[in-house]
């Protein structure tokens, strides 16, 4: 089972490096987006870090929206998730290997580039820190739950749409408590709270947001 | 829920219907398969054929009726049945970006079975794709493609094969080659249960069923 989960990872990552230009994707719109708001809205240092954790934490979380479809498209269009559906292993297992490859691609250089992007928006450095811990914790959080989306929507002809607006309520709270981390943590206070809250809503993703996928995906393919 | 495992069939449907669009497709349909049987559905296109397959291989449900496996519904040995049942779409279900051994390997490692490497190069061999093992399949012709589910088929080892319309997009030799692999299969003691619209002749006897001449027009 493990094995099973292991080889699957593999193999999208393998699939991902292979096609290297559509791994930059999410990464250069989140840099893009972020960079561009000093650009046209001020360069003023204290309303830049005002607006700082909600400019940040909108565009990663666009910026993996954008990237949901690639969980499960290529698939199901060339047969492959039949075979992961008719495979001996519990498929909870095979699509928690496919939402960790999505999150290694896209949920986490978003992470590691985050503290840049704070420094293009005039965040605090003991702000930083909190930036990418809010990130890290959410960040995965908008991958297993949007997996519940794109499995219910792979079906759908641009489906794109339909996507946003399954998802994007469900993306609201995770939304809300990031931002908030990083406000509260700019004017020098405790996070705990948010940062608890994170992590909450990630360890009950982890262990829910696969079984709906899974359920979503049998559902889709028995059309 | 009758368990007799006496019987000798190890794929079994009883009163399946499928219902498609507000359309019936089938209804009443029983089929007995037993170990060392080799079925062929016919039928127009449209005639339900892949929904049945699929039907049978547990990926769509049926809109009434049951399907076993040795004797017991599907649903409820599912780890027993994927382990000793291989599903072949049309879809080709191949990563162009990936090498023939890669495709292989992961089709493999998605049923949790490790192969050594001498052994997938045996089974290249034998669909004429020897050589190609290092190749891209987006590379590959979709003839040689398919080639490669047919070495997935082989390596799966499993004892039903269910397979929709395998000869498609395969030469006359790649069609001699499904019926040779049919007949060793068959042979051995497998099942297969197949759709095709080309003539396939297995110098074997090979029961048919033929979908959709009964029903006309509205369910």
């Amino acid at each position: 089972m493990l094995k099973a989960f292991y080889h699957l990872l593999a193999r999208d990552l393998r699939l991902a490096f292979r096609l290297r230009h559509e791994l930059a994707n999410p990464l250069i719109f989140f840099v893009l987006v972020v960079s561009l708001f000093p650009l046209a809205v001020t360069p003023n240092a204290e309303l830049l870090q005002e607006m700082a954790p909600g400019v940040i934490w909108v565009s990663a979380l666009l910026s993996v929206l954008l990237s949901l479809d690639r969980l499960f498209k290529q698939d199901y269009e060339d047969g492959s998730l039949d075979q992961l559906m008719l495979s001996p292993n519990p498929l909870v297992i095979l699509v928690l290997a496919k939402v960790a490859a999505h999150w290694l691609l896209t949920g986490l250089p978003l992470v590691l580039i985050a503290p840049l992007l704070g420094l293009f928006m005039y965040v605090p450095a003991e702000a930083n820190g909190v930036l990418m811990l809010s990130l890290l914790l959410g960040t995965p959080v908008l991958s297993l739950v949007g997996a519940i989306g794109v499995s219910l929507t792979v079906a759908v002809n641009r489906g794109g749409v339909l996507l946003s607006l399954i998802i994007l309520p469900l993306y609201i709270p995770i939304l809300i408590f990031g931002a908030n981390a990083v406000d509260v943590a700019s004017d020098g206070l405790s996070v705990r709270g948010q940062i608890l809250f994170l992590g909450a809503v990630l360890a009950m993703s982890i262990s829910l947001a696969p079984l709906a996928t899974a359920v979503a995906l049998r559902i889709t393919a028995s059309r | 829920m009758s368990n007799t495992n006496t019987s000798p069939s190890i794929l079994e449907t009883r009163q399946l219907e499928c219902v498609r669009d507000d359309r019936l497709l089938f209804s009443g349909l029983s089929i007995t398969l037993a170990a060392g049987e080799v079925l062929q559905i016919e039928g127009a296109n449209g005639s339900g054929k892949t929904s049945l397959l699929r039907i049978l291989c547990g990926l769509r449900r049926a809109d009434a009726g049951e399907v076993l496996w040795q004797g017991e519904e599907v649903s409820g040995v599912r780890e027993d049945y994927y382990a000793n049942m291989i599903y072949i779409g049309h879809l080709p279900c191949i990563k162009g970006d990936l090498t023939t051994l890669e495709n292989i390997r992961s089709l493999l490692d998605t049923r949790s079975q490790s192969v050594p490497l001498d052994e997938i190069d045996q089974a290249l061999a034998k669909v004429g794709l020897a050589g190609f093992d290092d190749v891209p399949a987006k590379a590959l012709s979709s003839g040689q493609r398919r080639r490669i589910l047919l070495a997935f088929i082989l390596l799966a080892k499993a004892r039903l094969w269910i397979m929709d319309e395998p000869l498609t997009a395969l030469d006359v030799q790649g069609v001699a080659l499904v019926e040779s692999m049919l007949l060793e299969h068959r042979e051995a003691g497998g099942s297969a249960i197949f759709t095709t619209h080309h003539g396939m002749q297995l110098p074997c006897e090979m029961r048919s069923v033929t979908l959709g001449i009964q029903q006309a027009g509205k369910c």
